[in-house]
């Protein structure tokens, strides 16, 4: 139990959250004026100026969320409101990595749930929970507009595409060893804090971080390798570290070959929802 | 004989099927850069418009009949058209690009490879809207798409495509990337603009409408991503050309998203109007061994189809008629492997999850489907909790404040409709009777590690 709930607890008011060290806040409170001025309402910096503070301390604390009321004119009630309505705003310390699976439902049945259930008991943390060092906060997280690309996990926002237990664990074995990681789709990654503030909208000044992973991940351009009569690339379940890009589908085979489908009990041409791949096993 | 060829024979050819145009150079090297969009021929659509006056390119826009990709289909010009002018309020255009809808991965690809398309886009709907300022709403769990897109803002800025007196014209243009911090309802345009604004994203009561009282309570459009990058194209090819493709009332090119249980899940870019069976048969099918048991035209919130929809034309007309809706385009294809109970139950959780709170039907109505779907799913439902469902269901749907609740009612009855033998089953068996190992992605695997979900 943190702190702050132990406060509420004996049922007596808070005093007024801390400020930053001088120095801290002379930083953000140049950041946030540029933030600010990006928008003709003031107010509209709040959600950006939220992912500033979490850049500070790695969660929106109270400090926080009184440095951004007092910027913006107004109540820490309205900024809690705002800061407790959004699922990135962490509410209390967590680790430098965040680990998500996604466990709605499509990529919860290509294997999402076998994921997370393995990474639950693989780290000895439930959903939302954080490992001893510190290092890996796991949770369950909603779509995150991947789907051709399940069952996906993120690492700090990043995209960690085809994943299976496997490789999840090695993913997070190299996380809490500290040793480089690198997403599917994304730059190499950093801290949670400095996610969040590329997410507060200062771009990401590391050489080589937007054009790392190069252009559209293999599932995205299977539809344009098929138009232009190039043999798709296909859903590889490649472990972590190998580009599934460079691997031939099995089911690219049958669609250049010369031969017609053989027929196979799998196989029924009649079938309402057509030919299935002819390789049964 | 080429690939090409091969299909043919059964009249799938997909050079005839598809048409890539947003997605016709994601393959090259830095696709998203604006040299490579600049080959190809990227930021002429904006030449053309702004030699033409703004009322005639929203009229010329209007004429393409671009229909809203974001799932309601509302025509585009229309939209623009609705902003009144000469009103002396600034006018703004903000863009969706909270892509969240379960199963929907079209625009968050399209932005990753190709951002330019949607920065020209914006521009050309400012100068027809009469705005200096616009906005991209992305949702924020996407970090590699927001660096790219802030480098391509930047891009555009150094080009004079973006800032002051663009290209000569005259025309001012800021525009602001703003990075959400995880909500869905924030996808719904009302909510989005509230949380714009830097408050909880709840929807807002309607009228008035976002082009009369929308940002700042300012005149506003607000527009999904692929609707406004499929606008440069239309310009610089032409409107008769995006009309040679789909239908009289749904012309032009859209990307399909094809996942699941599929050989090869994807983005098909194709003239609307593609069916379910053509996608599939171009691509592999199914996986190996297994038959398409339930889909979604448009994500989790259009009601599902089964295989005997596989040949419903994946327009708005075409899949509204068969009782859907066209959606986004994700077509989440599930084999016979999967249950649909556990299906719509974890779909319903995400609603109940995503539900703001805002209006009683939505936030009450979630919260027991879920209770009633998980007593189902584990066995411990009774017969009279179907009826249930469908009643609360119906309680919800059209009865709710926004659009989430109509699209967590969705999953309930179509899935009733469908299979409701399948829910009896889980009753009577007082339990589940699919092996949810059998539908992982490795199930098929022989060389996979056995044990996996153990």
């Amino acid at each position: 139990m943190t702190g702050i709930n132990q406060e509420v607890s004996l049922g007596m008011p808070q005093l007024p959250a801390p400020g930053y060290p001088a120095e801290v806040r002379a930083r953000l409170e140049a950041d946030a004026k540029e933030v600010i001025a990006r928008y003709p309402g003031s107010r509209s910096a709040l959600l950006p100026l939220l992912h500033l503070v979490q850049s500070e301390e790695g969660y929106v604390s109270r400090t926080g969320m009184a440095f951004c009321a007092e910027l913006l004119d107004l109540t820490t009630a309205e900024v809690n409101a705002v800061a407790t309505f959004y699922t990135m705003y962490r509410r209390r310390p967590s680790g430098d990595y965040q680990v998500g699976v996604c466990t709605n439902t499509l990529c919860a049945v290509m294997g999402g749930d076998a994921i997370f259930d393995r990474l639950k008991d693989h780290l000895g943390v439930g959903n939302d929970e954080t490992t001893e060092d510190g290092k890996v906060t796991l949770q369950h997280i909603e779509c995150n507009a991947a789907c051709d690309f399940a069952p996906v996990v993120m690492v700090n926002w990043e995209f960690f595409d085809n994943q299976t237990p496997e490789s999840a664990t090695e993913l997070v074995d190299d996380l809490i060893a500290g040793r480089t990681v690198e997403p599917t789709r994304g730059a190499p990654l950093c801290t949670y804090k400095d996610t969040a503030r590329i997410l507060a909208g200062f771009p990401d000044e590391r050489p080589g971080a937007v054009e790392a992973t190069g252009g559209a991940g293999p599932a995205s351009l299977i539809g344009l390798k098929l138009a232009k009569g190039e043999v798709p690339h296909a859903r590889v379940v490649a472990p972590r570290g190998e580009s599934p890009r460079d691997e031939p589908h099995k089911g690219a085979e049958h669609l250049s070959s010369h031969d017609a489908p053989e027929k196979t009990s799998a196989s029924d041409p009649d079938h309402p929802s057509g030919p299935v791949a002819e390789e049964g096993k | 004989m080429t690939l090409a060829a091969e299909l043919d024979k059964n009249g799938t050819s997909p050079d005839k099927l598809l048409a890539p145009v947003l997605s016709a150079f994601w393959d090259e090297p830095e696709s998203w850069t604006l040299e490579t969009y600049r080959r190809h021929d990227g930021y002429e659509g904006l030449r053309k418009a702004l030699a033409m006056s703004p009322d005639d390119l929203i009229a010329y826009v209007k004429d393409s009949g671009l229909r809203g990709r974001g799932g309601a289909g509302f025509p585009t010009g229309m939209k623009w058209q609705f902003i009144p002018q000469g009103d002396g309020k600034p006018h703004y255009l903000v863009v969706n690009a909270d892509e969240s809808e379960p199963g929907t991965c079209k625009d968050i690809p399209l932005l990753f490879a190709n951002p330019h398309s949607l920065i020209e886009g914006m521009v050309i709907a400012c100068y027809a809207i009469r705005s200096s300022h616009a906005f991209i709403y992305l949702r924020g769990e996407v970090v590699p798409v927001l660096r790219r897109l802030h480098e391509a803002v930047r891009e555009a800025y150094e080009a004079g495509y973006l800032g002051k007196n663009i290209l000569a014209s005259g025309l001012d243009l800021e525009l602001t990337v703003h990075a959400g911090a995880g909500a869905y309802i924030c996808g719904e345009e009302t909510a989005l603009l509230d949380s714009l604004e830097g408050r909880r994203g709840q929807p807002r009561l309607r009228p008035p409408f976002p082009a009369v009282a929308g940002l700042y309570a300012c005149p506003t459009v607000v527009n999904n991503v692929e609707s406004i990058a499929s606008v440069p194209a239309i310009l610089h090819r032409g409107k008769d050309w995006f009309r040679s493709m789909g239908s009289e009332k749904s012309p032009g090119f859209t990307l399909y998203s094809l996942s699941g249980h599929v050989t090869s899940p994807g983005q098909y870019e194709a003239p609307l109007g593609i069916t379910l069976r053509q996608l599939l048969d171009m691509s592999g099918g199914m996986r190996a061994g297994h038959r398409l048991k339930f889909w979604t035209p448009g994500g989790s919130s259009t009601p599902m189809f089964t295989e005997e929809h596989l040949d419903v034309p994946l327009d708005y007309e075409g899949v509204g008629a068969a009782g859907s809706m066209l959606g986004t385009k994700a077509l989440q294809c599930f084999d016979e492997t999967t249950c649909v109970v556990r299906a719509v139950t974890r779909w319903t959780e995400f609603y109940a999850h995503e539900s703001c709170g805002k209006c009683t039907p939505c936030r009450e109505g979630t919260y027991w489907l879920v209770q009633l779907l998980r007593d189902i799913e584990a066995g411990r439902g009774q017969m009279s909790d179907l009826d249930k469902l469908n009643d609360i269901a119906d309680n919800i749907n059209g009865k709710s404040f926004c659009a989430l609740g109509d699209g967590a009612a969705s999953p309930i009855f179509s899935s009733l409709k469908y299979f409701r033998e399948e829910y009896e089953q889980h009753i009577t068996g007082q339990g589940c009777p699919f092996d949810p190992a059998k539908s992982t992605v490795w199930a098929d695997d022989k060389n996979a590690h056995r044990g996996v979900n153990a």
